[in-house]
């Protein structure tokens, strides 16, 4: 027996929070790959540290959903885990190449398969670009387009700006859209001058977040001056300086995100029969990038 | 009675599959005595032939054509066995232990406490009776109200003779129809009542006691159920089983506070006295109704109740990290003495308000009620005369 457990962040005080995680558990679920898929978090329940033991199954493939190797994926969560032996060096990462590494825990009889985020995952490339897709509802976007790919910046986690560095020049490499820009709320070059980095009429702004919530909804149309309150809503596409923003909101809430979660425990050794295939059909993802 | 137990349940017959089942299973182990020993069913082999028993019939002699007859009177022995064995099946998992609970049968407790019957095989006739009665066999769990219930037809819709289908539903709904609840059969849909409380408020505490009432999951599978509970109070039953079998490990304040990294780092210099208060403000089963396991350390108790709810606590929850981080900082300020011009009643309206606060009684006062001191009138007629910019008017008389 196979279970697959997702790990996210969840929330005390957002109710949306969570909701990707369950959306794209649930999309596994249905593919019937494992015989057991579980969700877990820092701050709802079932909490990390309790999570493995709800499962019956030998072996555990832990995905996390989280966007950046840092804090969470190489301390908290294998602690809260209890992963016998973790050490950070295991994944030999410059930060954005952690696949997976398998280790005993300390509170059950299994074998944890413990995988990088999703976030720096090459299939990760194909989600942005499907998110630009879902956005514009068009599935041939990228010519006259400018693409601006969003992370959080260095301020808490060099790593963050990494994985935004990471698949803006792998969106590059597909020569599809005008322009790819990497850019950030902290730190230069800003999301606030989206329109100065960019010359394409339209641009789409993905920004790399699992979930929606204030950085999403509130601080980032703002900034970009989509919209003066948040509360208020804004238009897609909006116009900002006489271009037009397509703004998609956070990228892990795109149904093809599944499939990079199914692509880390394949990674680990997850046997997955035809669920890719099926997650593909369901949620009309496509390998954007070919692999 | 026996006999009229019999009776009763003569109608109560065997599908061809239930039967091949149990003769498979003889037939796999052919040189055993005992092929089968299950809730007070017996069925083996002797030198004479095949072997059935249950507490009240006996077969010896017989041919695998004779036992093939011979099951149909011990049929709710052989359905009980087939659905435990063939359709739960996971011997010594939480699921099946916890199912077992649910309707009253002795399960696995590996040596730890349990509330067993001490003779199972005479009792499986009575939990049959009861399961077929049109109440089921009932249990709690949290505000959950669990039942369990033999299918109501000899075939359940699962082709399951003496299947069990389950139901859950708010204790508080326990007297309604069915009618008058709203039906769910997916689990899923577990999640979306679990997430705000009936004001609309998000419930970041899947245990807290402010689970909606008003619906019912029904003509639920064994697995099913399992699920919706999962889904309402998440790792309850994981760590209820470990419990039962004497094995939940506990892990104290202490403990869990010096694992904390990052902003949570401060909480090990939570004082000592603070984490009555703590548990007191969060623990209590007015706030959460898991089992507070969980101590200082392990040669420290809190003399806060750890509560009398069905499942076990065992660290400290991510809500009381949360908290307690807030109230670390807040501790580390010093005490002062303050002076400020109250009347006695105005001293005793704070103490009133931050009552009905605590309590969550705010909105439960009428609008009128001017004689309640947190009535939202007297609250504004407090501030209006005694604070100013928001604080009270207090002069500091120590430096």
């Amino acid at each position: 027996m196979q279970a697959l457990v997702i790990v996210a962040h969840g929330s005390h005080l957002n109710p949306g929070s969570a909701q990707p995680t369950y959306d794209h558990a649930d999309t596994i679920r249905d593919t019937g790959a494992f015989d057991e898929v579980r969700e877990a978090f820092w701050k709802e329940e079932p909490h990390f540290r309790e999570v493995i033991r709800t499962v019956e199954s030998d072996e555990v493939f832990v995905v996390p959903l989280f966007i950046s190797e840092g804090y969470f994926t190489e301390q908290v969560i294998p602690r809260e885990l209890r992963l016998e032996g973790w050490d950070p060096d295991l994944w030999d990462s410059d930060g954005t190449d952690a696949s997976d590494v398998s280790l005993a825990v300390g509170d059950a009889e299994k074998v944890v398969h413990y995988c990088g985020p999703v976030g720096t995952h090459d299939a990760m490339t194909d989600v942005i670009v499907q998110r630009a897709e879902t956005v514009t509802g068009d599935s041939d976007v990228g010519e006259g387009f400018g693409l601006a790919v969003v992370g959080h910046g260095t301020e808490r986690n060099e790593n963050s700006a990494k994985a935004i560095e990471y698949h803006t020049e792998r969106i590059r490499d597909l020569d599809r859209f005008d322009e790819v820009e990497a850019l950030y709320m902290d730190e230069e070059p800003e999301i606030d001058d989206v329109t100065d980095y960019t010359d394409a009429k339209d641009i789409v702004v993905v920004p790399l977040f699992v979930a929606d919530g204030f950085h999403t909804q509130e601080d980032i149309p703002e900034d970009m001056g989509l919209t003066d309150d948040f509360r208020e809503g804004w238009d897609i596409p909006g116009e900002v300086d006489g271009q037009r923003i397509w703004y998609a909101g956070a990228v892990g809430t795109e149904a093809f995100m599944a499939d990079v979660i199914l692509e880390r425990a394949a990674d680990a050794g997850a046997e997955l029969g035809d669920a890719l295939e099926q997650v593909q059909a369901r949620t009309g993802g496509t390998p954007a990038t070919g692999d | 009675m026996p006999g009229q137990r019999d009776g009763m349940r003569s109608e109560l017959e065997l599908t061809d599959a239930v039967g091949e089942a149990v003769l498979e299973a003889v037939r796999e182990t052919d040189n055993a005595t005992t092929a089968i020993d299950f809730d007070g069913l017996r069925i083996g082999q002797d030198e004479d032939g095949y072997v059935l028993e249950t507490p009240e019939t006996a077969h010896d002699g017989l041919t695998e054509a004779d036992l093939a007859a011979a099951l149909e009177s011990a049929a709710p022995y052989v359905t009980n066995w087939h659905f435990w064995e063939r359709t739960v099946g996971g011997e010594g998992t939480a699921r099946r232990a916890f199912l077992r609970w649910a309707e009253g049968a002795s399960f696995d407790t590996d040596g730890g406490a349990s509330d067993d019957s001490s003779d199972p095989d005479s009792v499986l006739l009575e939990r049959h009776d009861a399961l077929e009665s049109a109440s089921g066999v009932v249990r709690h769990w949290g505000e959950l109200e669990l039942r369990t219930r033999l299918a109501d037809a000899e075939i359940d819709q699962r082709g399951e003779p003496g299947g069990r289908v389950y139901e859950i539903r708010h204790v508080d709904d326990s007297a309604e129809p069915l009618d008058g609840l709203e039906r769910y059969d997916d689990p899923r849909e577990a999640r979306d009542l679990v997430t705000y409380d009936d004001r609309g408020r998000y419930r970041p505490l899947k245990t807290a006691p402010s689970l909606v009432s008003g619906w019912c999951f029904d003509d639920l599978s064994s697995s099913e159920f399992v699920e919706t509970i999962r889904a309402i109070y998440p790792a309850t039953i994981a760590n209820w089983h470990r419990e039962q079998r004497g094995r939940l490990d506990v892990d104290h304040w202490i403990e869990t506070a010096e694992r904390q990294s990052g902003i949570y780092d401060v909480i090990d210099e939570l004082p000592r006295e603070a984490l009555e208060w703590v548990t007191e403000a969060c623990c209590v089963d007015s706030q959460c109704l898991k089992r507070r396991k969980w101590h200082f350390d392990e040669d420290d108790e809190l003399s806060t109740p750890g509560g009398d709810g069905e499942f076990p606590c065992r660290e400290p929850c991510s809500l009381v990290i949360a908290a307690a981080r807030k109230w670390t900082i807040l501790e580390s300020e010093n005490e002062k003495t303050w002076e400020l011009e109250l009347t006695t009643s105005e001293m005793n309206q704070l103490a009133e308000i931050v009552d009905a606060v605590a309590d969550g009684r705010v909105d439960e006062i009428r609008e009128a009620d001017v004689y309640d001191g947190a009535n939202r009138y007297r609250a504004r007629y407090l501030r209006a005369k005694r604070l100013t910019d928001g604080s009270l008017d207090a002069d500091q008389t120590d430096d």
